[in-house]
């Protein structure tokens, strides 16, 4: 502190720098704070450009019109604004990817939680997630080209070369270690002296996890089931490119559809200029996309609030 | 008959235990938890084998210097690595420091309360937000410069590097933001306390004591974020990234495509030979994912070592 102080110079300017420093502080602190508001900002952003050209869209056509039609046509001569076909679509790949991560991934997370041994877990877990990180475009390629053709040479010779099938197939898989990875998370949550206790009373190791174990985790479970499909949801590329472009409202799997996402990418893929009506379906279908998921993920996040004030 | 002694015991409220039966379910429910598990493992082996034994006949070195062409045997992925090389740096030049402020003002500088919650509520639900909305907000944001009501804002930076790498960088901030947020908290509070205890000022805290902790962990967590940004390909659609660009872009301006838009321009072709150039592609994307993030698990090995921890 002498030092300091000497090297300083006198009270006058040991004061100055003081004041000095004092500034900078208060100068970084806003300049974090505004790194925080960007995020802010982004979402405000989101909502305000949705809202906008939404609301653009809906001086034309009638919220009516495009939330019960069934005819979705925004891009032919005559014009059809009905978004059930898309929203069928979506929710048919969604429903389909369900089928396959919620069962694999609920038995995946048992089986590292419950039954792996920690060096196994160690192996399998990071493999498992891999599957979450190989790029959509990757999943869209292999429906196309492996999945599709191998339904039509065996189990589906009608599968039409474009199907939700092969989309719903890969989805899934994709969204298994959302399942699995959180899933294995809720369950380690589970405190020891229940697993204890319930072998105590005698209970097989069976008995404990499915009858203790997973009712007890269940809410972290069901937290990641709605994430998974949240995800299937806003999936964009295996979609785009396994499940065609024909907004049909279909529950046949076999058939070709589109989603949500796909559609957005057809337009945005196509020549349709700014400013028109059908460059504005876009905004709005990401509106109702973007709605969608926020409630999903918002119900996600409070089932999992509620999880964790039991067990902490 | 001893069916029906255990149904009498159990009529007369006896326990019994049927042991053999109970673990024969335990070990049945252990093999379906089992196959449930290798599905995935065997899904991905499966997709794997398949991407390689597409691919590997156009895996020359020819095809990492040869631009898009008409021709399957004359086409090649330059264009597309340079592009994705370039938008790879943008986004991280333009995350990392957004990302990492904003998660030491979370961490180290936010008061709690209203605001804050507020702030790290909206960071958990961008997360989920599906990355093509991203793509509407990039296009209308990045590109054309304007939010739909007032004046437009500067005119907007066109289908360029720059707007693919901001809109890239909002992407991937929420998940920048928490990796950063969980190897600041991993910082031990009395390393704080210590530099407080010599008069040190909060930023000087930071800046010298928990950043050069945190650092390795938060560049696990950026490079994680980075290999999702460079297997993105839905929001660059919607930005325009060009799917026929046979340059090299030169600046921050120019026009580009990237490795997973020039892979779905190959898919949505109907010659085979094209889609094998794709599957060829999705090697080279994922040899580069998996290098990116063998650096980010050496990085956490080596964190790890020298914290002890």
């Amino acid at each position: 502190m002498a030092a300091d102080t000497a090297a300083a110079g006198g009270p006058a300017a040991q004061f100055q720098r003081r004041r000095g420093r004092e500034l900078v502080e208060q100068a970084i602190g806003y300049a974090l704070f505004l790194c925080a508001a960007i995020t802010v900002l982004t979402t405000v952003g989101i909502v305000l450009i949705l809202v906008v050209e939404g609301l653009q869209f809906f001086r034309d056509v009638s919220p009516w019109e495009f939330f019960t039609g069934t005819k979705w046509t925004p891009l032919f001569t005559n014009q059809a604004f009905g978004v059930l076909p898309l929203i069928g679509g979506t929710l048919l790949v969604a429903v389909g990817a369900a089928l396959i991560s919620v069962p694999v991934g609920s038995a995946s997370a048992i089986y590292l939680s419950e039954f792996a041994s920690p060096a196994t877990r160690a192996v399998l877990k990071p493999i498992l997630e891999i599957l979450a990180g190989v790029p959509t475009v990757v999943y869209g390629y292999f429906a196309l080209t492996a999945v599709t053709p191998l339904l039509r040479t065996t189990l589906f010779p009608e599968t039409e070369i474009f199907n939700a099938l092969s989309a719903m197939v890969v989805v899934g898989i994709m969204t298994i270690p959302m399942v699995s990875s959180l899933s294995d998370d809720a369950l380690h949550a589970v405190p020891a002296d229940l697993r204890e206790a319930a072998y105590g009373v005698g209970a097989t190791k069976f008995e404990v996890v499915t009858r203790v174990v997973y009712p007890a985790a269940l809410s972290g479970i069901i937290a990641s089931y709605i994430l998974a499909a949240s995800r299937a949801i806003g999936e964009t590329m295996a979609v785009t490119i396994a499940a065609g472009a024909s907004p049909n409202l279909t529950a046949n799997p076999l058939e070709s559809i589109q989603t949500m996402t796909a559609y957005i990418v057809q337009v945005s893929l196509g020549d349709t200029p700014h400013g028109t009506i059908e460059f504005r379906t876009i905004f709005v279908v990401a509106l109702t996309l973007f709605a969608m998921t926020l409630v999903m993920n918002i119900i996600a996040a409070r089932v999992t609030a509620r999880f964790r004030e039991v067990y902490d | 008959m001893a069916a029906t002694d255990m149904q009498a015991g159990a009529d007369r409220g006896l326990y019994v235990p049927r042991l053999s039966f109970r673990h024969k379910k335990g070990a049945a429910f252990f093999a379906i938890c089992l196959a449930g598990t290798l599905v995935g493992v065997v899904f991905l082996a499966f997709l794997l084998l398949d991407v390689w034994r597409d691919g590997a006949g156009f895996l020359r070195w020819e095809f990492l210097q040869n631009f898009p062409s008409r021709f399957p045997e004359r086409a090649g992925f330059q264009s597309a690595l340079w592009g994705s090389l370039w938008l790879i740096i943008t986004t991280a030049l333009l995350a990392f420091p957004i990302g990492v402020g904003a998660a030491i003002y979370l961490e180290e500088y936010a008061p709690r309360g209203f605001v804050t919650k507020a702030i790290q509520t909206n960071i958990s639900n961008l997360a989920g937000v599906p990355s093509i909305v991203f793509g509407i907000l990039g296009l209308q944001l990045f590109v054309r410069g304007t939010i739909g009501i007032g004046p437009s804002i500067g005119g907007g930076f066109g289908r360029s590097i720059i707007a693919g790498g901001a809109t890239m960088a909002l992407l991937i901030l929420p998940i920048v933001i928490v990796a950063a947020q969980e190897s600041i908290r991993a910082v031990p509070p009395s390393l704080r306390e210590a530099s407080y205890g010599v008069g040190a000022t909060r930023w000087q805290t930071v800046w010298h004591h928990v950043l050069p902790q945190a650092f390795p962990g938060i560049m696990t967590g950026t490079i994680l974020a980075l290999s999702r940004a460079i297997g993105e390909t839905a929001p660059l659609i919607m930005i325009g990234a060009l799917t026929f660009v046979a340059f090299r872009p030169e600046s921050l301006l120019d026009p580009f495509t990237v490795m997973p838009i020039q892979i779905y321009n190959w898919v949505a072709r109907p010659q085979p030979e094209f889609q094998d150039l794709a599957a060829t592609g999705i090697i080279v994307l994922l040899v580069m994912l998996l290098s990116m993030n063998a650096i980010a698990v050496l990085l956490r090995q080596w964190t790890g070592r020298r914290y002890g921890r």
